[in-house]
């Protein structure tokens, strides 16, 4: 089976972010970029499903030539292939033009999938969009927020975690796939692995290799504004006996947080 | 000139920060108070790859360049000092002492082992009697048949209770009145090597210290690493090469402490304040983090002269010297940073600045490179 995945490079959540507020963009200078933690178990689960049915791994991803480097990663964990989809945007927060990209990345160029593997989401921008935004274009099945994947020949079975259960899936491949946290645990990339990954190749596809024009991929969003969210307030201690504490944090949760 | 990291050393280098971050970190407080070796982390480093780092593939290694080295010693280092002086015996002594002056049997027999970590080594040079002064060491190594038998007592052998072998030097009289070192592989349970007294340190308390005994201790004469009477060079060429492995380890605690120092200086208040507010915490955190990039710096450029097949032993020496004293000062002024609470357990940075006090004192103590470098200075004048 072939299987895609599609991952995304992210400022790591340990970053202090930074915003230019000229621009009304995240300041990349100074900070430390990873791949996506929901897109690492979708690798994890990828590279497992290869270990247990043989196949192939392909790791897609759409952004700047400094995405390389969380390519190399996947490769370095064990996948077979990657490629670039080569976009100079800054990041558009549109799920739908990346949808849009990757869905015709898929048609043009690796019509074979067999399943597609997302993280649940990209943490930093949270939307949540595109795994199912691309499971539309493309007309597939799709199980978003997945705990637990097993795949006999073409159908598979899901997990997914909802408001109060778990709900399983049943569906037919090709498919679309978003991992959630509790998936796997994923590797981590091997020595072996970061020199086989050193000798591999990343080839780039621009948008005209796929046939995209600037019309198609004009972003319907427009940012109008990005800004940190307020400092946290200190915590109030109430000091008082236990009794009387309780009661007032009762009256406090009450009437001035208004949660109970 | 580039100051870039490749691609590849880049991905070796967040590899080893994600697994020192997600699996050592949050076991180090309670090794470090138990004195527990850390048999697990060293399994998983093998696993990885990262004990085999000066072993080319023919014998089972993950050889990469002497950089990679550096960084991932560096990285170990900012989760755990302890571990990281364990990584560099291991990888920049025991194994490339062997690489380097073993012959093929002697290769075949211990590097497969060694690159994978089902084999750990140690390396013990210094003696009660003699640590500077290294070339005047009182055990003896005399051949006997097939044999060598060893006399005498090593000290402050790092790794020495856990590891399944060392390289171990005795002296050897070569001509009557002519005194000259050997060096040899000798297994944990070659009769007559007695493993004890494992030394009560200031800090690096996962980091076993023990004493050898050596007790008419027979070695097959098939273990002599190096020529007879040449263990001397087996000895100061690889302290070239680790001492930059050392300064790494410098490097790694102080990136850490500064973390600390900077993370609390924001959260304490102090007149109303946060105490980063006030220029004199300030200009602290200026100067550890300029002293830290320095020290990088010159290790950085040491490790690049080996990779390069350049000199290196004077720079390996200035970048030893100036990390492990920066390392020093760096956390020092992160306990200051801490006030009163820097001198409590509670807090990471009592347990670094304990650990840094033997970066200046072994793989030569600043004394002695400060000699090794002042000497390239006269004699290339
Ligand atoms: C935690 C730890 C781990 C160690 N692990 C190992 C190991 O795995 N294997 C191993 O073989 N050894 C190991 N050592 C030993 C270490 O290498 C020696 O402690 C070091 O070389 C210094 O030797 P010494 O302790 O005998 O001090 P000495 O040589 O007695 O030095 C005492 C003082 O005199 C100074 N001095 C000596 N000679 C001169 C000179 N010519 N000019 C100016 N000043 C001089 C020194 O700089 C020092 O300040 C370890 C030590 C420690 C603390
Ligand atoms: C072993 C030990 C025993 C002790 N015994 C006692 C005792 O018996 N009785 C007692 O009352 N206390 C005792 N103390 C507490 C000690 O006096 C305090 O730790 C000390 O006064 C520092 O206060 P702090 O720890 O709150 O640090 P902080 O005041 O929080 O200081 C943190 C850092 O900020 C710096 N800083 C603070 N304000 C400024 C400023 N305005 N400008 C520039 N820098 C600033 C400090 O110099 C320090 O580097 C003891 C402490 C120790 C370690």
């Amino acid at each position: 089976m072939n299987i895609f995945v599609l991952v995304k490079r992210i400022p790591d959540t340990e970053s202090k972010i930074r915003i230019n507020h000229e621009t009304g963009t995240i300041v990349e200078e100074g900070l430390t970029f990873v791949l996506n933690p929901y897109d690492e178990y979708a690798v994890e689960e990828a590279l497992r499903l290869r270990e247990a049915g043989g196949g192939k791994v392909t790791v897609l991803s759409v952004g700047t030539e400094e995405s390389r480097i969380i390519l190399k990663k996947c490769l370095a964990m064990g996948a077979d292939e990657a490629f670039l989809l080569k976009d100079n945007a800054p990041e558009t927060y549109d799920g739908l033009r990346l949808a849009k990209i990757i869905a015709r990345a898929l048609e043009k160029k690796f019509s074979d999938y067999g399943l597609l593997l997302f993280g649940k989401q990209s943490m930093g921008t949270d939307n949540a969009q595109v795994p199912s935004m691309v499971a539309e274009l493309l007309g597939l099945p799709q199980v978003n927020v997945v705990t637990k994947l097993e795949i006999e020949g073409t159908k598979g079975t899901a997990h997914r975690e909802i408001e109060g259960a778990l709900e399983k899936v049943s569906f037919s491949l090709p498919a679309v796939i978003s991992a959630q946290k509790g998936l796997n645990e994923p590797r981590y990339e091997t020595l072996k692995g970061i020199m086989t990954a050193k000798k591999k190749e990343i080839p780039i596809l621009s948008f005209e290799d796929l046939d995209l024009k600037e019309e198609d991929i004009a972003p319907l969003l427009e940012v109008a504004k990005i800004e940190s969210p307020p400092p946290r307030q200190a915590g109030k201690i109430i000091e008082e006996e236990p009794e009387k504490a309780a009661r007032k944090m009762v009256e406090f949760l009450h009437n001035e947080a208004k949660v109970i | 000139m580039n100051f870039e990291l490749t691609e590849d050393q880049k991905l070796l280098k967040a590899m080893v920060r994600d697994f020192a971050q997600k699996e050592i970190e949050p076991n180090v407080k309670i090794l470090e108070d138990t004195h527990e070796f850390p048999r697990e982390f060293l399994d998983k480093l093998g696993k990885l790859g990262i004990l085999g780092m000066t072993i080319p593939s023919e014998y089972g290694g993950t050889k990469t360049d002497y950089i990679s080295l550096i960084l991932a010693l560096e990285e170990i280092a900012r989760a755990s000092p302890s571990l990281a002086v364990i990584v560099s015996v291991h990888c920049s002594l025991f194994c490339y002492s062997i690489m380097k002056f073993g012959n093929k049997a002697q290769k075949k027999k211990y590097l497969p082992k060694a690159a994978k970590g089902e084999m750990l080594g140690a390396f013990s040079l210094t003696e009660p009697g003699a640590g500077s002064d290294a070339k005047n060491l009182k055990t003896k190594s005399i051949r006997e048949g097939n044999f060598y038998i060893l006399n005498g007592t090593k000290s402050w052998v790092s790794t020495g209770s856990e590891a399944d072998a060392s390289i171990i030097f005795a002296s050897t009289e070569i001509k009557p009145g002519v005194k000259k070192l050997n060096a040899f592989i000798v297994e944990k349970n070659f009769p007559g090597l007695l493993a004890s007294k494992i030394e009560e340190k200031m800090g690096l308390h996962s980091s076993l210290t023990a004493e050898y005994v050596l007790e008419d201790c027979q070695v097959p004469a098939e273990n002599l690493l190096g020529e007879e009477g040449k263990g001397a060079a087996v000895a100061f060429h690889c302290l070239d090469g680790s001492r930059i492995g050392i300064a790494a380890q410098a490097v790694g605690l102080a990136d850490k402490a500064i973390e600390e120092g900077v993370k609390y200086a924001q959260q304490r208040e102090a007149f109303g304040r946060k105490i980063s507010e006030f220029q004199a915490i300030q200009f602290m955190i200026a100067d550890m983090s300029t002293q830290r990039d320095a020290a990088r710096l010159l290790t950085y450029k040491a490790a690049d002269l080996i990779d390069k097949g350049k000199p290196y032993a004077k720079e390996s020496s200035m970048a030893k010297l100036f990390a492990s004293e920066a390392a020093n000062k760096i956390a020092y002024q992160a306990l200051q940073i801490h006030g009163g609470y820097g001198y409590s357990k509670e807090f990471l940075i009592e347990q670094l600045y304990r650990d840094a006090r033997a970066f200046s004192i072994y793989e030569g103590t600043s004394e002695i490179q400060r000699l090794v470098i002042s000497r390239y200075l006269l004699e290339e004048c």
